[in-house]
């Protein structure tokens, strides 16, 4: 009896811990241990491996926290990255184009950035009030056709910087610009840690945590709280005396802004500014990562950020060294493409939340 | 009283226009940039007939999801990969003309009706945000795509000839060549007026589909849908089964787009392999927005006029901008922010509408609860 009683105890606790994980998520991570243990057995050396999750970390890490904010506010996941994304390649551009260099030219690319993301934000922050409910889908739409028209616009604007431009025809915008001389890695190189084939970049992670820091506190102060309690209960927080559609813009213009942020430290890791279509693909892999780390359509955690990033990250680096090691076959693109969206399919239809 | 009839007479005038803002404003968009562009009458009109042949048989598979309520189907994409799964096969197999590409399309119908029981299985569980859940289907299902057609066929599927299969012994090359099938439906019965090619057995077909659609609306199952996409509530509670008339509808309409891209695919004489159902989609959806239907309501005229402006604008914009800028990648860009924007303007409209439908009810109700409380 007792022992029938105790069975039942543990299984359930086994089950608790699947669903407080999450199924996908323990194959995720189960998937992604077995990858590392494969690794020195395949050939591949380990610490380069690890080296690279945390690099791949340090430069996506802020783009998924941009996730946060509207997702507390309720305004969903944040298909509409590219805004954000477009805000800071402004940044970039036209910091170069003014003529600023190294670390300097990080800084003002930021500055640069912010008002163009307070603007983009706001406008977009007052088109999604116009239309709750249906924020995911036109928030898709809305990056997709900001994206196509910076398309042209990198082409007209008038830039002169020979670094960007085009070496024929003198104008329009090149599609990847190196950051050779400009703000190339000075994150990363800020503080760098190497021990033998271990690279950390402090700098860029000490850069994550200060701004994964502000947000919690964020999220704590008054203003923060409300913000969540739009997102997890309108009415009620009408009833509180909430503005809701401040709040809901408030946190669409933060969105905007830490996505500017986030593609210029992406830049400052990879090496070069993408421009044209490159933005379109930098929204599904930065949902399915925060996805991947627990969150959902209306919660998301700074912690949530962190282990989904490893995470997707994780896989993205390892299955292709791992796989081709292994069965000589690169099968990496479409196990991620199937992840990934698979992931955010999952969380579109989890009945919990309120899918009515 | 005639007040009151007047305020509706306003109130349609405005409903009409803003219905028809969206052909309205391609119709201007398209006067100006065909002087621009400077192409001949009759290579126009060539273009626009060839493309409405090519188009309009997968734009309608979009109508029967938008009768059941389900919005805009970005899962038709999903009929596109059954389709061209159908027509790799028949091209290793090597039957040509017309017997494959009815062979293709048969081929295709298992496939797509399990893709779409798949896909509507998940719209039913994302009530309420089926578009961008079907979106994100025919992302997922792109990579499902890729994994049979770039590692199954030919190591498990098997695949004899090594004119479609990779070098490398698996695996399915970039291009797949349909020149043995190529617009063989377009050309069965041979038709020339004034200089324009018609493909006159392509049109048959697709008034056939017009037909069967036509009819389709009066069925059992036809109304029934249309109930669900009024009322889901009300449809369950008059004894209709929601969920199974909302994944009929989405089979129905993969079957059909798996039709379609067959269609498509004989008139373009080759498959592009990992690109051919990528845009589809979006270019689909785009087109019959702008022939002026929206997310819940769209009818055959919209397929018609939209392929027709949407078209038409495709053509010119590339020449139009290249004209003006003297760079053809700006009018390229341009079509692409179009067919986007459109996309986008659609779905905005389509969102307040339902909003101001919602508060109005509201206000409806208040008014009710008003008079009630006066006559207490």
């Amino acid at each position: 009896m007792n022992d029938i009683a105790n069975s039942k105890k543990e299984k359930s606790w086994l089950k608790r811990l699947v669903e407080s994980y999450g199924l996908p998520r323990l194959i995720i991570t189960v998937f992604l241990l077995l990858l590392l243990v494969l690794a020195p057995f395949v050939g591949a050396d380990l610490p380069t491996q690890v080296s690279n999750i945390i690099a791949r970390f340090s430069w996506n890490g802020i783009l998924v926290l941009a996730m946060i904010p509207m997702v507390h506010s309720g305004c969903g996941l944040n298909f509409g990255l590219p805004l954000g994304v477009i805000s800071g390649l402004l940044g970039a551009t036209i910091s170069i184009e003014l003529g600023f260099t190294g670390a300097f030219s990080f800084v003002m690319a930021i500055l640069i950035a912010t008002p163009f993301a307070l603007i983009f934000g706001m406008g977009y922050g007052w088109l999604l009030n116009k239309i709750k409910g249906g924020e995911m889908m036109i928030a898709t739409y809305v990056g997709f056709s900001s994206v196509s028209l910076m398309c042209m616009m990198w082409l007209v604007l008038p830039y002169k910087s020979p670094n960007m431009v085009w070496g024929l025809s003198g104008k329009g915008l090149r599609t990847t610009i190196s950051l050779d001389g400009y703000y190339n890695q000075v994150l990363a190189k800020f503080l760098q840690i190497q021990i033998g084939n271990l690279v950390i970049p402090v700098g860029t992670l000490l850069f994550f945590a200060v701004l994964a820091l502000a947000i919690w506190a964020f999220l704590h102060t008054k203003t923060g709280t409300a913000m969540t309690a739009v997102g997890s209960n309108p009415v009620f927080a009408r009833a509180a005396g909430i503005n809701v559609n401040k709040m809901r813009m408030l946190s669409v213009v933060m969105s905007t802004w830490v996505a500017a942020v986030g593609i210029l430290v992406y830049e400052q890791g990879f090496g070069f500014v993408q421009l044209y279509t490159a933005p379109f693909a930098m929204t599904l892999p930065t949902v399915s990562a925060i996805l991947i780390g627990g969150a959902t359509v209306n919660k998301a955690t700074i912690t949530n950020v962190i282990i989904g990033t490893i995470l997707f990250q994780g896989i993205v680096t390892m299955t292709p060294t791992v796989m081709n090691n292994m069965i000589h076959m690169d099968m990496s693109e479409v196990i991620r493409i199937i992840v990934s969206n698979g992931m955010i399919l999952y969380a579109l239809t989890r009945k919990t939340e309120g899918s009515k | 009283m005639s007040k009151k009839t007047g305020t509706t007479k306003n109130e349609k005038l405005g409903a009409f226009l803003r219905r028809g803002s969206v052909p309205l404003m391609f119709i201007v968009l398209c006067a100006a940039c065909i002087p621009i562009a400077g192409l001949s009458p009759s290579y126009l009109a060539n273009e626009v007939v060839t493309r409405m042949g090519r188009n309009a048989f997968l734009i309608l598979s979009l109508l029967i999801p938008i009768m059941a309520g389900m919005g805009l189907n970005f899962g038709m994409t999903l009929g596109a990969m059954a389709g061209e799964i159908g027509l790799i096969l028949v091209a290793d197999w090597q039957i040509v003309g017309i017997p494959g590409m009815v062979l293709a399309m048969i081929i295709s119908i298992p496939i797509s009706i399990l893709l779409g029981f798949f896909c509507g299985k998940i719209l039913n569980m994302a009530k309420g945000r089926e578009m961008i859940t079907s979106y994100i289907i025919s992302y997922f299902m792109n990579g499902v795509y890729q994994l049979v057609v770039l590692y199954l066929m030919g190591s498990v599927i098997p695949i004899k000839h090594s004119s479609i299969k990779l070098p490398r012994g698996y695996g399915i090359r970039n291009t797949v060549s349909l020149l043995e099938m190529r617009q063989k439906l377009d050309n069965l019965i041979p038709l020339t007026i004034g200089g324009v090619k018609i493909p006159v057995m392509t049109f048959i077909v697709i008034g056939l589909m017009c037909l069967v659609i036509v009819w389709f609306r009066r069925t059992k199952l036809g109304q029934d849908m249309r109930a669900v996409g009024q009322d889901m509530a009300v449809a369950r509670d008059a004894g209709i089964n929601v969920e199974r008339t909302r994944i009929l509808s989405i089979i129905i309409s993969t079957v059909l787009a798996g039709f379609g891209m067959v269609i498509y695919l004989q008139n373009m004489g080759n498959i592009p392999t990992y690109t051919a159902h990528s845009q589809i989609g979006m270019f689909c959806i785009a087109a019959l927005l702008v022939g002026g239907a929206s997310v819940d309501k769209a009818s055959i005229g919209n397929v018609f006029l939209g392929v027709i402006l949407f078209h038409l604008m495709f053509i010119v914009a590339p020449r139009a901008g290249a004209a003006i800028t003297g760079d053809s990648m700006i009018g390229e860009y341009f079509r692409v922010f179009v067919s986007y924007a459109v996309i986008t303007v659609a779905l905005i409209m389509y969102e307040t509408n339902k909003r101001r439908a919602k508060s109005a009810e509201g206000e409806r109700l208040r008014q009710e609860q008003l008079k009630e409380e006066k006559k207490a």
